[in-house]
């Protein structure tokens, strides 16, 4: 099939099954899946620039998909999102600066790959950790139960006496969740949401494999919340970003579409595949994601070929 | 257990068919149309193409999550 904005032959089934595949993991883990989707868009000869602002309009519809079926879930906290999603803008502003830093210095891609060599890799080994041993804990708590039927979304984390220790920081204003059940400062999301969207200003991508994590450990929110909320706020930022990339002429629309047929499907798989496993798990499931977008990394640093 | 297993993989199958025939049909009557418009667009009026991009990822997403949704029901006989 011709697309004619960035005058590229790319497979509509490909299109298709890359969509799926990562729209199941927008939809169980809440992540944009850019680590997937800018590297198989860029194997079929998509121009890089285009491979990135196609994606950003992908994670746009997969996300709408996805948290509208989270929403229907009761996973998804709006207050929450809205807050999140000006401290991503934000950061995502000053991720790009730093770029723009870094390119004027010379050494943008050894900063930025050396940089996320280290953040996915500590993500992963932290969650590895924390899952693993929340698992343990609640298996000497409840030997022998099994959970039967959709699993319960009160979550569990033996970091959680870290996460009450920075919700009892009260600083001007406090902001109740109700629905995350958490009373926490503006300034404490604030941060978190600016993190993230440094990252995904810095990296590239939603940088959801951070601000997921980030809702959990740092504001306390559960996991089936936190995915939700997570893909909640992505459409926005994602929005922001496939704005500023199709002015710049950035975006295939029609790719981005026709990927988003196979992710509609796959992220309703993904939302509703979370009823049926606890917070740790879906932590401990989501280890290799970073890890698969070091993976990416260290190859592109070994044979210099960009992905 | 078993029993349940087949049938939802059974369902999901049947899904996926009925879901492959609508997007087939979608690419060559809605896509089709749209490109040449969206070409021009990008290459005249990249601002417009913006929204227009915007608002056609999410317009689908709704349409397509309203779809799936109604084949989920349809086919499994109860609300997901």
């Amino acid at each position: 099939m011709f697309f004619p904005i960035s005058e590229s032959h790319i497979s509509p089934i490909y299109l298709v099954v890359i969509g799926f595949l990562i729209g199941i993991l927008g939809g169980f883990f809440g992540v944009g899946g850019s680590f997937i989707a800018g590297p198989a868009l860029r194997a079929v000869g998509l121009d890089w620039n285009f491979a990135i602002g196609t994606d950003l309009a992908h994670i746009v519809g997969k996300s709408v998909v996805a948290a509208k079926r989270h929403r229907a879930l009761g996973n998804v906290d709006l207050r929450l999102g809205l807050i999140m999603a000006v401290g991503t803008m934000g950061g995502a502003e000053v991720g790009a600066q730093l770029i723009q830093m870094l390119k004027r210095a010379g050494n943008v891609n050894t900063v930025v790959s050396v940089i996320s060599i280290v953040i996915y890799t500590s993500i992963s080994t932290f969650m590895i950790w924390e899952a693993w041993r929340t698992l343990r804990l609640q298996k000497i708590r409840q030997p022998g139960k099994k959970a039967k039927g959709p699993a319960s979304k009160n979550d569990e984390s033996s970091f959680s006496h870290r996460t009450r220790a920075i919700q009892s920081f009260h600083l001007w204003p406090m902001i109740n969740l109700p629905a995350s059940g958490v009373r926490i400062s503006l300034w404490v999301i604030v941060a978190v949401s600016f993190v993230g969207g440094l990252f995904a200003g810095f990296l590239g991508g939603g940088a959801g494999y951070i601000r997921m994590p980030m809702l959990v450990y740092v504001l306390g929110i559960p996991t089936h919340l936190a995915v939700g909320t997570d893909l909640f706020e992505i459409i926005i930022s994602a929005s922001y970003g496939t704005f500023s990339h199709a002015v710049k002429g950035n975006v295939d629309i029609l790719i981005a579409l026709v990927m988003n047929t196979g992710a509609a499907i796959g992220a309703q798989i993904g939302a509703i595949s979370t009823q049926y496993f606890a917070g740790p798990k879906i932590r401990l499931f989501f280890v290799p994601l970073p890890l698969i977008g070091a993976a990416i990394v260290i190859y592109t640093l070994i044979s210099g070929h960009k992905l | 257990m078993k029993a349940d297993t087949s049938k939802t993989a059974r369902a999901f199958l049947i899904e996926l068919a009925v879901y492959a025939v609508l997007v087939t049909g979608y690419f060559f009557l809605v896509l089709h149309f749209l490109s040449g418009w969206l070409q021009n667009l990008h290459l005249h009026h990249v601002k417009l193409y913006a929204v227009v991009a915007i608002a056609l990822v999410i317009c689908q997403a709704v349409v397509l999550e309203s779809v799936t949704t109604w084949l989920f029901r349809l086919l499994r006989g109860r609300s997901e």
